[in-house]
């Protein structure tokens, strides 16, 4: 029998379970190793260099170095380890999350601070808004 | 005996202490925020616990992928503020309570519950914001602090109910403990946010003031709220009110003593991406 996954039916959502872990656990802890400055520094003196002392798929690596992070989190990654490529960049918590939304940086703090993105139409995917 | 006097429940968003530790509370996005602790901070002053046992998770610091505890107890003597990426929190380092530690360790073990249990860890955001918006900035932090991390990053992450009994543990451990030490239970977390994903920036304000109303009146019936109604309701990472349902499990009302009083209420939108609550209960 297959595992009951209820959570497959959210929009724009992805849950990290045991599965997408298991696809990401290289790409998440090589996030885990920006944790120590010498690493990010290593990091950004020769970004490729440095994951390709990871054994990730090609896949995670282009997207780690595209900073895109919903492609990062389709492979696996969790947003809490990606949030050390945000802080390695200088990037703030609303930038990273902002920038998942394809809305401008400016654009989605303006919609957090009239009070954050509706539940209404966001609850199933196919919902009509 | 030991006894819980109060509970205490809080979001504890990293940008917070970020607004603190750069002296940014003054401006206008943070004034509301703070001020809503205002209150707290005083209360705390007043009702200075022996121990506080707080309830949090890690956010991928202490703990990475290679371990995944889904409950965690703290028994070191000592916690330094972790290095989360931008460098350690300017916070003081937290002061354990090794002894009450390790007997809530036995005791919630052979209570059923099996905790991992941790000798060495550093903390990061969610135990230290806590601390800071309830104390401010002082030298040291008031009391002596029991760290009990919760796994709230990798699903499936424990159910509301399973909390909300483990809370019930906890207390019975603690009342169980001979030194006659004021204990206070933190619960810390949410509320509505989803840091993910195109649909990053959910708020969900009714979700919200449902909880904060049923986790006063009806914790009973809120611990049986399943994982998918807060993943889909308040997002992705609004799973970390599981963690309130420890603290409130923990409060006498739930094996027949009487209702708490609330002392304080708080919420607002935003800070960074997330809903911001807070409630203070004092058992009777």
């Amino acid at each position: 029998m297959s595992l009951d996954k209820p959570y497959m039916d959210i929009p724009g959502t992805t849950i990290f379970d045991a599965d997408m872990s298991r696809q990401g656990y290289h790409l998440n802890q090589f996030c885990m190793s920006l944790m120590k400055a010498e690493n990010r520094a290593r990091f950004k003196a020769d970004e490729r260099a440095y994951l390709d002392e990871w054994p990730m798929t090609e896949d995670q690596k282009l997207a780690v170095l595209a900073r895109d992070l919903n492609r990062c989190i389709a492979l696996g990654g969790n947003i809490y380890f990606l949030a050390k490529i945000g802080a390695t960049d200088g990037k703030s918590f609303q930038q990273m999350a902002g920038s998942m939304t394809g809305m401008s940086e400016e654009a989605y703090r303006d919609m957090m601070v009239k009070g954050g993105r509706s539940v209404e139409g966001n609850r199933y995917i196919g919902e009509k808004k | 005996m030991a006894h819980i006097t109060a509970s205490v429940y809080t979001s504890h968003v990293p940008a917070v202490g970020a607004a603190l530790d750069l002296g940014k509370t003054g401006e206008d996005y943070w004034k509301p925020v703070f001020a809503g602790y205002d209150f707290s901070k005083q209360w705390l002053k007043e009702h200075k616990p022996d121990v506080i046992f707080l309830v949090f998770n890690d956010h991928a610091t202490a703990f990475s992928l290679d371990m995944i505890p889904t409950f965690a107890i703290g028994t070191a003597a000592e916690f330094n503020p972790a290095d989360e990426g931008w460098g350690p929190r300017p916070v003081p380092k937290v002061i354990g309570h090794p002894k009450l530690a390790a007997h809530i360790a036995q005791s919630v073990i052979q209570d059923d519950f099996d905790l991992t249990i941790v000798n060495k860890m550093d903390v990061d955001h969610g135990l230290t914001v806590p601390l800071s918006v309830m104390c401010g900035q002082p030298d040291a932090w008031p009391c002596p602090v029991i760290p009990f991390a919760v796994n709230v990053v990798q699903y499936p992450v424990p159910s509301g109910r399973r909390c909300f009994m483990l809370g019930q543990a906890i207390r019975r451990a603690i009342e169980s403990y001979e030194e006659p030490l004021n204990v206070q239970i933190w619960g810390t977390g949410g509320m509505s946010h989803q840091l993910q994903g195109p649909r990053a920036g959910l708020i969900n304000k009714e979700f919200d003031k449902m909880f904060l109303d049923r986790l006063i009146d009806d914790p009973d019936g809120l611990s049986k709220v399943p994982h998918l109604d807060y993943v889909r309701e308040a997002g992705s990472e609004g799973i970390e009110l599981v963690m309130w349902l420890i603290a409130r499990g923990a409060m006498s009302d739930i094996e027949g003593g009487k209702k708490p009083t609330v002392r304080h209420r708080f919420y607002h939108v935003p800070a960074s991406n997330t809903a911001v609550g807070h409630l203070i209960l004092e058992n009777n």
